[in-house]
């Protein structure tokens, strides 16, 4: 069930530096607005920390989250704070199980704002199944902040028999996406920037724990699972070239895109393999699988559009790509932050 | 995408580049103008596509490449003044001032917004009436008419907030200067088909008539791309020394009178220095006195600079084709995208920036 958003009465609109005390409005502040709107998400155990008991091998992840606008077609920075661990737990080959949740918020923001936020939280983290078991809230003065920072942790348990590593890359592996590429960056980049188009790009902000959990039902022998966020595909298939010393040869016609991000990267002039997705999987596997593995990822709502991409070959740790026209070049990494072209 | 997919369909890139090496019984240099073109031609690496006897040199196209170092310095004061906004179009944020860049002045505080068109930074302004706000308009004949408007339209609403800090540039003569000189290596041009679009493509003739050599009128897409290269090796191994128009979709002979009404309403042709070329006579737009009190230059103190470029630096040489990025000594050593030398190396359409990123695999 999705929870809607009824904001408590609060005599206060916007957050104030008071909320961040630790007297009584921050009290009313966490339990009102944060703790109600978690609900069952949320596991409280009136401690100073969480006492947890798994047992097996674990996985460990942080991540923190400082996206402008907070709020952009798709999702939030609520979804994505729980998502992007979810993820990153995911690629470690793990059930995620936990999450802790840190906010730090700047003076001003708007009470109903928060209480959105922390909805996808809580709709996110129910989504999965993930409980919430310890936090912190800070307030700092306005310009401190932009809005809202997220910091998550997770943690999660990783079945028998699962090893997942860049290392593990292997000459002959396919490599499988689950979707098209760059949805989230166009998403943020053109609502950053206020520039419309026939209708608004989402973003694809999702969990991809139900995904790993087909993947792992073909078979234990995967590789490497990567989410190709910030940097995109290209960055993302350069650390693992690097990190396995295997070269990595893509195809450019077969990547994935919706034909408005392509328009967008188009117009703005971004190159759509390194900007950010926050609800795909690169999959490194054995060759046998890939038919089957495809066939199992385009099974679920959020693998519709999986398709093969390209294979580990020999040679050089250099990721190149066979492009449209039938040439080969290589892709780098990205340098600093790709900025607009000016024609 | 439609207009777009056309343009780069594989069967047809494959059929013009049997076409262009069945046409060629000789060696050929041509240069490519415009760094859009540059930029295509690396991302789809079209050399391995092409017979060895042809040498691609890339050209001074690249608006941001070719703006002198003293513009981005002065960029640089006004963008720290107190109570001054600077607005400027993405890749110029990472070009390198004598001492600084405009990302480094922004992370120390300065207010630096990225716009997409003028007509935003118009807009910054207008919202923003207690502070001065500065576009960095830089740009070929593609960007100078947008430039124009937003000037313009500031004078409508008498706007006391808005200037521009111009630095614009006229591809023609530029080339008419690469094309005199004694070592050059250029036997036919490429055309910049966005510049045609707008100025229409008179003055080329000029140019092949007096430099005796053809030129095909060419886009951004490979397709546009090869068929300039096909038309241009046709011209040359026939001896002709005309003008061919390639990009007929966007270009006719006229141009867009609009715009060219727009940009000589604004602005009138002076002499203006290229960074690593030196001073073109009639290369440039400056903004035309009835327009001063938006400009940056006589409204701010900012004329007495100098500004030095780095010595190992050879943008200047490879901006006119004599050399190749990867001559330099400096390139992908102490000279990268992350740390620029030159300005070739920061834009994507930069000659430097495109080996660079798209490091051919030979």
């Amino acid at each position: 069930m999705e929870i809607t958003c009824p904001t408590p009465y609060n005599e206060f609109d916007k957050i104030v530096l008071a909320h961040g005390s630790g007297g009584r409005l921050s009290e009313r502040l966490i339990h009102d607005i944060i703790i109600r709107e978690l609900g069952d998400t949320y596991i409280n155990s009136a401690h100073d920390g969480a006492v947890l008991d798994i047992p097996g091998k674990l996985a460990f992840t942080t991540d923190s989250f400082v996206v402008t606008p907070v709020f952009f077609p798709g999702g939030d920075i609520g979804h994505l704070a729980v998502n992007g661990t979810i993820n990153d737990l995911v690629c470690c080959g793990a059930k995620p199980l936990y999450l802790s949740l840190s906010l730090i918020i700047e003076e001003g923001l708007l009470i109903s704002e928060l209480a959105s936020v922390i909805t996808s939280v809580a709709n996110a983290a129910r989504r999965t199944g993930i409980k919430i078991v310890t936090g912190d809230t800070k307030v700092v003065e306005r310009g401190k902040a932009d809005k809202i920072f997220i910091n998550t942790t997770g943690v999660g348990s990783i079945p028998e028999g699962r090893i997942i590593s860049p290392q593990r890359c292997t000459e002959g592996d396919v490599i499988i996406i689950t979707g098209t590429i760059a949805d989230h960056g166009i998403s943020i980049l053109s609502t950053r920037e206020g520039l419309s188009f026939e209708s608004p790009i989402s973003s694809d902000c999702a969990p991809m724990n139900e995904i790993a959990e087909l993947i792992f039902s073909i078979t234990n022998d995967i590789h490497v699972i990567r989410d190709p966020t910030r940097g995109g595909v290209a960055s993302a298939l350069n650390e693992i070239s690097h990190a396995s010393g295997k070269g990595i040869m893509i195809n450019e016609a077969d990547l994935p895109l919706n034909p408005m991000v392509k328009g967008a990267c188009e117009v703005m002039g971004f190159d759509p393999l390194y900007l950010a997705n926050e609800g795909k999987l690169l999959v490194f596997l054995p060759g046998k699988y890939a038919d089957d593995m495809v066939s199992a990822i385009r099974s679920h709502p959020y693998g519709r559009q999986a398709v093969i991409i390209g294979k580990v070959i020999g040679g050089e740790p250099v990721v190149k790509m066979k492009t449209l026209v039938g040439s080969t070049r290589i892709v780098e990494m990205i340098t600093g932050e790709q900025l607009p072209r000016i024609c | 995408m439609k207009y777009i997919d056309e343009y780069r369909d594989p069967d047809l890139v494959r059929k013009l580049a049997v076409k262009i090496a069945g046409s060629i019984k000789r060696k050929w240099s041509i240069m490519e103008i415009c760094g859009g073109q540059t930029h295509a031609i690396m991302k789809y690496n079209l050399p391995e596509l092409l017979p060895p006897e042809i040498t691609l040199i890339h050209g001074p196209g690249c608006p941001v490449c070719v703006t002198p170092l003293e513009k981005i310095d002065k960029a640089l004061v006004l963008a720290s003044s107190e109570g001054t906004i600077l607005a400027s179009f993405g890749d110029m944020m990472r070009v390198p001032g004598s001492s600084s860049d405009l990302l480094k002045a922004k992370a120390e505080g300065a207010d630096v917004r990225i716009v997409y068109s003028p007509l935003d930074a118009l807009k910054i302004a207008i919202s923003n009436p207690d502070r001065n706000v500065v576009f960095f308009a830089i740009g070929f004949e593609t960007t100078a008419p947008a430039n124009a408007l937003a000037l313009i339209q500031a004078a409508r609403l008498e706007l006391t907030n808005f200037f521009l800090l111009s630095s614009h540039v006229l591809v023609p003569p530029a080339i008419h200067t690469i094309l005199s000189s004694d070592d050059t290596l250029i036997d036919g041009l490429l055309a910049p088909g966005h510049v045609c679009t707008v100025t229409g493509y008179g003055d080329y003739i000029d140019l092949a008539n007096k430099f005796n050599l053809p030129i095909s009128v060419t886009g951004f897409e490979p397709i546009d791309i090869l068929h300039g290269i096909l038309t241009t090796v046709q011209m040359l191994e026939s001896g002709l020394h005309e003008v061919k128009n390639c990009y007929s979709r966007s270009v006719n002979s006229k141009g867009n009178l609009h715009a060219l009404k727009a940009m000589y309403d604004a602005f009138e042709v002076c002499d203006r220095q290229w960074r690593g070329i030196g001073l073109i006579p009639g290369s440039g737009l400056a903004i035309r006195d009835k327009y001063s009190a938006f400009d940056a230059e006589k409204h701010f103190p900012i004329n007495n600079m100098i500004s030095k470029e780095p010595e190992i630096c050879i943008a200047g040489e490879v901006l006119r084709g004599i050399s190749r990025p990867s001559d330099c000594p400096a390139f992908g050593i102490s000279c990268t995208p992350e740390h620029p030398l030159g300005a070739p190396m920061v834009s994507s359409e930069g000659a430097c920036a495109a080996y660079y990123h798209y490091k051919l695999l030979h």
